[in-house]
Order: structure tokens, then sequence, then C-alpha cells
């Protein structure tokens, strides 16, 4: 093929692994860091509060 | 009550991650960005117009944090630890497997803005409009960059040949071989 687009059925296909990867990503457990971010976040802005 | 739209970010940290990741291709790059993406989200929730999309939004603060820190870099990151590619590049058990690996590799030579619209566009469901606004740039532009991305793939997997990739046991040895040397 050498046109610019690839074909309907690759598209699909490539489409399909791309969505397959990121909901494998996504479904991967988040560091600590990142899980404790939020709470620590809040936690800052209420102690400001007091 | 109003609701705090602050308590929705948690939803979208996973994806959020996803995203960084398939941009740094490293697990502690994208951390550090996903980090900075929540702090500057969490001190302008202000700017976050209430009913519109969470995950757009976020996703371009991380975008513009990748960006503007790749131009300050000025260099090519040269510890990529290919985690995008690596998680999956131990045990091929079987077909479907396999085929990931594979594809996990070829997106990963993709370059960056190919990679970028192809997770906005092809896995996270954002119109080719939605990424033009979040990536700044024209909708043509989005979806040339879709297009060329799809078509290096479909290229790299051989996906325009004669229906799917066959898998082999031979295929199964090169592909185990090929991840055990850098990916990039």
């Amino acid at each position: 093929m050498s046109n610019d687009t690839p074909s309907e059925k690759a598209r699909q296909q490539i489409d399909a692994n791309l969505k397959r990867v990121f909901r494998e990503q996504e479904q991967v457990e988040l560091p600590d860091r990142l899980k404790d971010l939020l709470a620590q976040l809040k936690a800052s802005e209420e102690g400001g509060k007091s | 009550m109003t609701v705090d739209p602050r308590d929705e970010l948690v939803v979208h940290l996973p994806a959020l991650r996803a995203f960084a990741i398939s941009l740094t291709r490293n697990g502690s790059v994208a951390d550090d960005m996903v980090q900075d993406t929540v702090v500057k989200a969490w001190t302008n929730i202000d700017k976050f117009e209430p009913g519109t999309n969470m995950r757009a939004w976020l996703f371009t603060i991380l975008r513009n944090t990748f960006y503007s820190s790749r131009r300050k870099a000025k260099r090519e990151v040269s510890d990529v630890d290919g985690i995008f590619t690596e998680n999956m590049a131990e045990k091929p058990a079987h077909d479907g497997h396999l085929q990931m690996t594979d594809f996990r590799t070829a997106f990963a030579k993709l370059p960056d803005e190919q990679r970028e619209t192809l997770i906005l566009v092809g896995a996270s469901g954002f119109s080719y409009e939605e990424a033009a606004e979040m990536c700044n740039v024209a909708v043509g532009t989005i979806k040339s960059r879709a297009n060329r991305g799809r078509k290096r793939l479909a290229e790299l997997m051989h996906l325009d040949a004669d229906g799917p990739v066959e898998l082999t046991d031979k295929a199964t040895v090169a592909v185990v071989a090929s991840n055990g040397k850098s990916a990039f």
C-alpha cells in the first residue's frame, strides 16, 4: 500500500490494540506517591484554613 | 453544598498516568509529570469550567508540561526504561499476548506527536476536534498525525499484508530476543 492511509481493517486492528494497551496501562496500580498526593494536598489546605 | 471539582481528580489519575507513560516512555519521568499536573490542576482548579471534560483538561496540562520540559531539556532522554514496551515483554504465553508486545514495541518507535495523537483519538475516544484543541493545532494536523501514525504501525506490524500477523514459535523467539535488547 503506498497511499497515506492504512486499510480500514488495519486501522481497526491498530485502534483495538491502542485501546487495549491503554486500558492495560490504566489498570496498573498507581504508585503510593500518586495515591497519597491528593490526600496530602487536601490535608495541607485544611491545615492552612484552621 | 457545592461540589468541589477537585474531588473528581482522583477518577482520572489512572488514565492520566497511562497517557504520561505513553508520552515519556519512562515510568519515573511519567510519575513526576503526573504529580506536577495534579498539583497544577489542584491549585488552578478555578480555571476549570465545571461541566466541561476534566480528563481533557488534565491531559492538556500534562502534555504542556511534557513539551515544555522537552524543550528545556533540548536533548533526547537517554535513560528511557521502555516501561511501555517492557511491561509485557517477559513471557509471551499466547498469541494475543505476543501481538501486544510487538505492538507496544512498534508504538514506542513513533514520534511523540504521533503517539500522543493516537492515544487521544485512537485509545481514549477523544474526537479529532477535541484532540486538536488539546494540542493547540488544526484539526487537519491531528488527522494527518493520526494517519501517519496508523500507517507506520501498520507497516511495522505488517498489517497491510494478508490478514493478521502469523504468530509462530519462531516469531515468539524473535520478539523475546528483540525485547531483551534496548527497545530504543
